[in-house]
């Protein structure tokens, strides 16, 4: 996947934001495992997920890439159901089912008829705690995912520039290690590093529920009770406070790999969202980079044609602080440094002169209407509760609204000048060597 | 993420975008304008939003191979600037209010899509029609979209998945139309002129060759007052029904070997498949789901990954378009196993070729294609393109009845017929980009 596109998904999921407070029920079973539903009952479907608070961040040096590898072994069976089974027997009630790993967490989710809810209510739940993981099942997974690591990363030179600015803008921080794991690594991930990350991850006080769809909370509830509620509460895992040390000087490295066109990531240390500067950088992220009318697809692609394409974006969803992003492919002919300097330029610019109102009403605007917009989709609005929730709780998706509607032209500027700052950058250019073509 | 099922979830909606509705009746209302344009209108009141896809039968199959990627060009030009627009205009007017309208290139048909909110629908509307009906085609934005648009080209060599079924297209479909990419090549776009744009815009943007879908909050008297002020005063015009020659199948094996310098081969394998129409459609979308379709419930799934541990993602699709289609099984392994890949791709071939499939594999299938389709329309967007093909592919509103009937009575006979007759593990066309060296290919 481009950059670009990754991007871009996140600024879906970002601006997917509540306008009038949804009406999500909470509820906590005694043994710790939090439920929260949304009737949405414009279709008769429904998506169940259930989010586990652990991801890449958890891992530790030479044993990275094992959250998302057990994301894979969940699929492979339990002593109930037994192998090959889970996805069979979702697709069979018309069901789609599938899961992702973050830096933060690791969700698990189906789609289908909301009469059918209960059927993954009781695979949810089996799996939880049930899974089987033999040796052959455990090697033959790893080489899948070393498949995977080669199709997105290793073959894909804009990707590796991504994964190599994470692991030089964190210096002491879990956060600089690629969620998919480094490829020495997962060659020695073995059975009982999953079995010791299941037991002390998969455990219902450590899981969220979400259930979005046409259902009635109360028989969901009792569902989730029925199937969760005799599994017990594990002992409790301690949070690691973890703060990476301050950057003193700009960091820069060069990819040269076969490539066609150079391009550039840019990366600079931001608070994460719970930071009241989070809003005002997240209206700075949409003013130089949402749309065809912001201000980096104008100047450098629409006016200068010196990039293909060019972008930014505030990336706050995260326990701790992260990052803010910009980027381009540079045009055919054209010098990455050129398209270095324009971005560079317009950074400047928005530093020394606020937006005008107009520009920080239209990202209002897109704000607000692509959260309305995202209310088309049951699947969306799940993730979206899933992620506010993990990173400090689903409260936080009300304050993030109102928040972005207080931000000024002036805090814009403002958070340009103290956090898009030159010795906090990590830079990395993909300089693109002509293949041997035959 | 652990599963390509996003590939089957694509996939399915471009194979089978037609389920059968549970709670048929009334999914939309059709009529044809005077002017000729289809209209279809899907009232949805939950949300304040409306969707509106217009589909212009105008795609890269209308286009001559010696100008190829005019299509692509006109339609990706309709919102940079029309006569009292510029783009940046269209762009900030439509952005202001968090809303988009986005134009998509095709080989059978191009479409413009508009995404508002309901208190924006005025606006939303003029700036549909605006770009539709008056675009400018300036020398200036010409320019810049073929830049543009040659960069993307550029780029895509560095992308072996379109490296892989662009050569894999132009082996398959020869000089159909469909063998060739929708956005052309740098030569092509070389000789498209302005004359050119302006040439195949009048011929192929009339309101008769259009169907314009809405779905959302909108009720029948509002969109009739719209479509009256901005699209009554599109003229019809006659225009030439599309005949176009079908492929022909090649009648040996054909291999192309890219090299690159990849950490795996990306490999595609297939042949010519069926149209949209082809009454076998439904066993050979079981078939298939059996076959490569049905993500892990599929038989290359099952062998290639879970068993081999070969390959992230394997699937085989039957692209079936208008006026041809395709097959391929497609997966990625690194270079040293691509040999065992093939191998194990073409022996599943064989095997649906030559054996019944299971009671219990044709169930599953059954059980998936109609039991899943509530979610194929289950929100505004999805419903906008549920309708737009089965408009297109001139299946009828009663097609949400039908689907079911047609999947439910393909039976195990059926599935063995149709793999023989549309699978082929002799003639097909093999394509490999990767690192030759290691792959040592025995094809």
């Amino acid at each position: 996947m481009k950059i670009s596109r990754i991007l871009l998904i996140l600024f879906l999921v970002l601006f997917h934001v509540n306008a009038n407070a949804l009406d999500i029920a909470e509820h906590t079973l005694k043994n710790g495992l939090k439920v929260l539903v949304l009737e949405d009952h414009k279709a008769p479907t429904a998506t169940f997920q259930i989010w586990y608070r652990v991801g890449s961040r958890d891992e530790n040096i030479g044993k990275t890439g094992l959250s998302h590898l057990l994301e894979h072994m969940m699929f492979k069976g339990t002593k109930k159901y037994g192998p090959k089974t889970f996805s069979q027997t979702v697709q069979r009630a018309g069901g789609t089912d599938n899961a992702f790993t973050s830096k933060e967490y690791t969700g698990y989710f189906e789609l289908l008829a909301s009469d059918r809810i209960g059927l993954p209510i009781e695979l949810e739940a089996d799996r939880m705690r049930n899974l089987v993981m033999t040796k052959d099942a455990v090697l033959s997974e790893r080489d899948v995912v070393t498949e995977e690591r080669r199709l997105r990363y290793d073959d894909d030179p804009q990707s590796l520039v991504y994964e190599q600015v994470m692991a030089m803008a964190f210096n002491n921080h879990p956060y600089r290690w690629p969620v998919i794991g480094w490829m020495s690594d997962l060659k020695t991930l073995d059975p009982d590093d999953l079995i010791s990350h299941y037991r002390t991850y998969y455990a219902p006080n450590n899981a969220v529920i979400i259930v979005v769809g046409d259902v009635k909370k109360e028989d969901i509830v009792s569902k989730v009770g029925a199937a969760f509620g005799d599994i017990p509460a594990s002992p409790e895992i301690k949070a690691t406070k973890i703060e990476d040390e301050e950057q003193i000087g700009e960091r820069r490295f060069y990819v040269k790999k076969e490539a066609e066109l150079p391009f550039i990531v840019s990366a600079y240390k931001v608070p994460d969202i719970k930071h009241e500067d989070g809003f005002a950088l997240d209206v700075l992220g949409s003013i130089l980079s949402d749309g065809k009318s912001s201000r980096l697809y104008h100047r450098l692609v629409y006016e200068q044609q010196i990039a293909l394409s060019a972008w930014a974006g505030y990336e706050g969803l995260y326990k701790d602080p992260f990052l803010f992003l910009t980027g381009a492919t540079a045009a055919s002919g054209k010098n990455i440094e050129d398209v270095e300097k324009a971005i560079n330029n317009e950074i400047e610019k928005i530093k020394k002169e606020p937006p005008s109102g107009q520009e920080v009403q239209k990202s209002k605007n897109q704000i607000e209407a692509s959260f309305i917009m995202g209310q088309d989709s049951i699947y969306m609005q799940a993730r979206m509760i899933g992620t506010f929730e993990m990173i400090g709780g689903w409260r936080l998706w009300d304050q993030y609204l109102v928040g972005v509607r207080k931000v000024s032209p002036e805090d814009v500027r403002r958070v340009a000048e103290k956090y898009l700052v030159p010795d906090t950058r990590t830079t990395g250019i993909l300089i693109p060597l002509k293949g041997d073509k035959k | 993420m652990k599963k390509i099922q996003i590939c089957i979830l694509l996939f399915l909606c471009l194979l089978f975008p037609f389920h059968t509705l549970s709670y048929a009746g009334s999914i939309a209302q059709r009529e044809i304008l005077d002017n000729g344009i289809t209209l279809l209108h899907s009232e949805k009141t939950v949300l304040p939003i409306v969707t509106v896809v217009v589909a212009i039968k105008a795609g890269s199959v209308a286009e001559t191979p010696e100008k190829a990627g005019l299509a692509n060009l006109t339609a990706d030009l309709l919102n940079e600037g029309t006569k009292t627009r510029s783009s940046k205009e269209i762009s900030d007017a439509i952005e202001f209010v968090g809303g988009s309208l986005n134009t998509s290139g095709g080989a059978d048909y191009i479409t413009v899509s508009l995404s508002v909110l309901k208190k924006d629908i005025e606006l939303g509307f003029d700036l549909l029609s605006d770009v539709i009906l008056n675009p400018a085609f300036s020398d200036d934005e010409i320019k810049r979209r073929k830049t543009s648009i040659k960069n993307s080209i550029i780029q895509q060599k560095e992308e072996p998945d379109v490296i892989v079924s662009k050569a894999f297209y132009e082996a398959v479909f020869g000089k159909h139309p469909y063998g060739r990419p929708v956005e052309g090549t740098e030569e092509t776009l070389d000789r498209i002129t302005r004359e050119d744009i302006s040439a195949f815009y009048k011929e192929h943007y009339l309101p008769n060759n259009t169907i314009i879908t809405v779905v959302g909050d909108i009720s029948k008297s509002e969109l009739t007052s719209l479509l009256e002020r901005y699209f009554m005063n599109w003229r019809k015009k006659v225009s030439k029904e599309m005949l176009l020659p079908p492929p022909v199948f090649e009648d040996k094996p054909k291999v192309i070997k890219i090299q690159k310098a990849l950490t795996q081969a990306n490999i595609m394998l297939g042949h010519l498949g069926i149209k949209r129409d082809n009454p076998d459609y439904y066993a050979v979308s079981v078939m298939n789901y059996i076959l490569g379709g049905g993500g892990f419930a599929s038989r290359l799934m099952d062998n290639i990954r879970d068993n081999k541990g070969l390959a992230y993602d394997v699937h085989s699709t039957f692209s079936a378009n208008k006026y041809s289609g395709s097959f391929q099984a497609g997966l990625q392994t690194k270079n040293e196993s691509a040999n065992t890949a093939i191998e194990e791709t073409l022996k599943e071939m064989e095997r649906i070729r030559t054996e019944q499939v299971t009671d219990k594999e044709l169930g599953d299938a059954k059980s998936y294609l109609t039991g899943s389709f509530p979610l194929r329309i289950d929100s505004n967007r999805k419903i906008a393109a549920f309708l737009t093909s089965v408009e297109f592919y001139g299946l009828g509103l009663d097609y949400v009845d039908n689907y079911r009937k047609f999947i439910e009575a393909v039976t195990k006979d059926d599935i063995l017929r149709v793999a023989r007759k549309y699978l082929n593990t002799k003639n097909y066309v093999l394509v490999v980009v990767g690192d030759l060296e290691k792959a040592v290919l025995k094809y």
